[in-house]
């Protein structure tokens, strides 16, 4: 690296590598290339298999566009678990915006859709900072008061929506393109979905605030010694959150056309996986929004590699299972290899 | 005699008459203190004696009850650890308190790394200032790697690179030597020196006293939440600052029975747990009180937890009258005769929100039920027997166990003990936390059980009870038995020697 005219001044690191490649951002940077390459298997596999998966103008929008809106839920789940939280009502955020999206479309003929975006945003981002306040102030685990939220925020959804239907007639033209249309052949849901990507991985890693996230997650207790505003960090780490799931409902309208009250159900634990198999931990201070987005392509592309390579049904969900699983274990065994390592240099130096 | 005659410079950090109590207990009742500048100033007491609480106050951790916190003679109110590091204070803490996944670098920088114009982290600026203080302080981390897996020696070292760069005034030290090796104390001291020849005002706070002697150039003695004396290093002598921190009547709150001590029950040998503890030998007789005495940390607690089974252990041997008692197993060891009263009573002893009785009840579950079924008669009548016994006062064998006082929670877990009719009784500080009345009462109690036989090892960090109730002394100072003191012998100053003076080898 361009680092590598400094020299290494541990003694006990390795000689061949320069202090920069070692450490924390190579180990985890080993993680997220790991994932990365189980995508690019999958898609070779599968596209040996049936080439049309790739190699079609359908097969390569849908591999494109069908994990963009798990993307930015997965990069909002990643700040929080980042944090030593978890945000379980996501999927019921996204359902509820989703359907206020089509509402404001019906309600208020004409209005404009940057309104409709940013009234998505916020009202994600205010049923966000419902659970980082709950969750700073009650001192209740995040586990429990998301969980209460899922179901409370879905409940809202039911009675506002009962057995209505927004269909993709309600909504205008422009909007419903949005969902399926093309920038030099790439979906624009696609290109929204990176550039937020993008967006909040330099935010996490070159900003104080930032770093911040990662610093709670890793000791909350040394946080609060440190004189770090822990609970303002929560919040933030919910609001994004909430507001990330929020963007993502009203793409849902768009992408889908047709939303009813349970759109959006079960998005939280798939956005969950997705951080994990990301090798975001799920207790904290570790990983990055990058592993959660590449964690995300992973789940949404095999399911649909699956019955492509003959697996059956049954199997299918048990395959997304043990990957999530497989993900947890791995960290357990790397976590505790680390840990090893730190005890046998201890006794050494003694 | 910790205010300055008027006219003199004034302290970089004052103390006067700082109070602090949570609920009923008084944790500081009057703490002073004057630190100045360019002067490392010692702290000593006994476990208990407040230090930790006045330097939580310092810290804005805690808020002081009453008293005055001066800062350069201006009175100060930290609300927070951010006030408190905001005006210059740097406390390291006896387990320092880094993020482990975090880089070095970013351990150091946390919340103040230095930005560009756009609130970029400028990492190379960052990194280039870690080097420079690392430089500075004459030691070798690597910057980069992550917090994790440094000894507590480096991560100290972190601690003061962070307090360095906040361009601390005050810098805090509790403990900071308890883990380290001779080499690292040297090197700890020397950046210690270079820091007060800088103008900064440093506490150390310190049980062993060669290191106050040789650093410290003031030293003030603490005891029981209260300030006893200041005085220069150079003005007393360590004979003298024990008898200070000491400074009580031992004999007459416990009445230790005489008993005959009888056969070897226990014999534990040569147990080792790397990092933890190392080569632990002894014996305990029957009708014998034996006491664990030494300073918070010693390795006390994971000795006995090892004994009982609940810890793993890499090498070493246990038995009981001759039968060896399996590693890992709290449940052979229970069959074995042995009972663990732990520390902790209301996380590890009892289970809060269940009855009286059923916590009485608790280890002996299995003999009291019939066909697997535990009916709540037979649950009440053997509680009845042990609470009577014990003389545990609760309105209810139904009430809950958390709503009793301390003494009285105390009782029920060793009422739940005494029911499995052990042979080994161990106890780990029995009385901590309990009023005084129900203390003697808990003395009695131990030394009756031991008139009728009964095996005892006693982990006590109060000199006092330590002296008063153990027919013998067993003293361990970081993993190791530094001592073995017959009743005779023990004295206050014996035991605090040997729990803070390196290698003073068993008679």
């Amino acid at each position: 690296m361009s680092t590598a005219t400094l020299t290494p001044r541990n003694q006990d690191a390795p000689k061949q590598s320069s202090p920069f490649v070692r450490g924390l951002g190579h180990f985890f940077k080993a993680r997220e290339t790991g994932i990365l390459i189980a995508v690019l298997l999958v898609i070779v596999v599968t596209t040996v298999k049936n080439p049309s998966f790739v190699f079609s103008s359908d097969g390569w929008r849908d591999l494109l566009l069908t994990p963009s809106i798990l993307v930015l839920v997965a990069v909002g789940q990643a700040i929080v678990i980042i944090t030593k939280s978890v945000d379980l009502s996501v999927g019921s955020v996204l359902g509820l915006t989703a359907y206020l999206t089509g509402r404001l479309f019906i309600d208020i003929p004409g209005i404009p859709m940057i309104v409709v975006f940013l009234a998505g945003i916020v009202f994600g981002g205010l049923l966000g900072l419902i659970n980082g306040a709950l969750v700073a102030f009650a001192k209740v685990p995040a586990m429990v008061i998301t969980l209460g939220t899922l179901y409370a925020y879905r409940g809202i959804n039911v009675v506002w929506a009962g057995s209505d239907r927004i269909n993709a007639s309600d909504m205008p033209k422009d909007f419903l393109a949005l969902g399926t249309g093309q920038f030099l052949s790439i979906p624009l849901l696609t290109i929204i979905a990176l550039v937020v990507l993008v967006a909040a991985a330099w935010y996490m890693k070159n900003t104080r605030g930032g770093r911040e996230f990662y610093a709670i997650g890793s000791d909350p207790a040394a946080a609060g010694l440190y004189g770090l505003r822990v609970v303002r960090r929560l919040l933030i780490a919910f609001v994004a959150s909430g507001a990330l799931a929020g963007l993502a409902g009203v793409l849902y309208a768009a992408r889908y056309g047709t939303v009813n009250s349970q759109a959006g159900t079960g998005w939280e634990l798939d956005a969950v996986g997705a951080a994990v198999i990301g090798g975001v931990a799920i207790v904290g201070g570790s990983g990055t929004v990058w592993g959660a987005a590449i964690g995300a392509v992973l789940l949404l592309t095999i399911n649909r590699a699956l019955p492509i390579l003959g697996v059956p049904d049954f199997w299918q969900r048990a395959v997304v299972g043990a990957l999530i699983i497989g993900a947890i274990v791995l960290d357990r065994v790397l976590a505790l290899r680390q840990s090893r390592k730190l005890l046998e240099s201890r006794e050494e130096t003694k | 005699m910790s205010i300055p005659p008027p006219g003199s410079d004034s302290p970089a950090l004052e103390l006067r008459e700082v109070a602090k109590s949570f609920g009923a207990v008084v944790a500081l009742s009057s703490g002073s203190l004057a630190l100045r500048k360019n002067s490392i100033h010692a702290l000593v007491g006994e476990n208990g004696a407040g230090k930790s609480t006045l330097v939580k106050i310092i810290a804005g951790l805690y808020q002081r009850d009453s008293g005055d916190l001066l800062l350069e003679g201006d009175s100060v109110d930290f609300k927070s650890t951010a006030e408190s590091k905001g005006a210059g204070i740097a406390v390291i803490y006896q387990e320092p308190t880094l993020f482990p996944d975090l880089s070095v670098t970013e351990n150091i920088f946390m919340g103040r790394q230095p930005t560009n114009r756009f609130g970029r982290i400028d990492r190379k600026a960052m990194r280039a200032e870690a080097v420079g203080l690392f430089e500075r302080l004459g030691v070798r981390i690597d910057p980069d790697r992550p917090a994790e897996g440094l000894s507590i020696a480096d991560q100290q070292i972190i601690e003061i690179a962070k307090a360095i760069s906040l361009d601390a005034k005050v810098l805090v030290m509790d403990e900071p030597t308890a883990a380290l090796s001779g080499v690292e104390v040297d090197r700890l001291f020397a950046v210690a020196r270079s820091l007060r020849d800088e103008g900064r005002a440093l506490l150390f706070i310190s049980h062993r006293f060669d290191e106050v002697f040789d650093l410290c150039d003031t030293i003030t003695v603490m005891r029981d939440g209260a300030y006893i004396s200041t005085d220069p290093t150079t003005a007393v002598t360590v004979d003298e600052i024990v008898r200070r921190m000491v400074g009580r009547d031992v004999t007459e709150l416990f009445p230790k029975q005489e008993t005959t001590i009888g056969p070897t029950v226990l014999e534990v040998r040569g147990l080792t747990q790397p990092g933890v503890f190392h080569d632990i030998s002894f014996d305990l007789h029957s009708g014998e009180i034996l006491g664990l005495a030494g300073l918070v940390g010693a390795g006390r607690s994971e000795v006995v937890r090892a004994v009982f089974g609940v810890d793993r252990y890499q090498s070493g041997s246990v038995s009981i009258k001759g039968r060896p008692v399996p590693p890992n197993s709290p449940t052979a060891a229970m069959n074995l005769g042995i009972a663990l009263v732990p520390e902790d009573r209301r996380k590890q002893g009892l289970v809060l929100e269940s009855s009286v009785a059923r916590n009485t009840t608790m280890a002996i579950r299995r003999q009291l039920s019939k066909l697997g079924i535990l009916t709540s008669g037979a649950e009440n009548g053997s509680a009845r027997i042990w609470d009577s016994r014990l003389e545990v006062k609760t309105n209810a064998l139904d009430t809950e166990a958390g709503t009793l006082s301390g003494g009285n929670q105390q009782k029920v877990v060793l009422a739940k003990w005494l029911a499995t009719n052990p042979t080994v009784l161990i106890i780990d500080e029995p009385t901590r936390g309990i009023d005084v009345g129900t203390k003697s009462e808990v003395h009695r109690l131990l030394s009756e059980l031991a008139g009728q036989g009964m095996a005892i090892l006693m982990i006590s960090s109060e000199l006092p009870e330590v002296l008063g109730m153990a027919d013998r002394v067993l003293v361990m100072r970081e993993g190791r038995i530094t001592a073995e003191i017959p009743r005779e012998d023990a004295t206050a100053e014996s035991v605090m020697f040997a729990a803070t003076h390196a290698e003073e080898h068993v008679s």
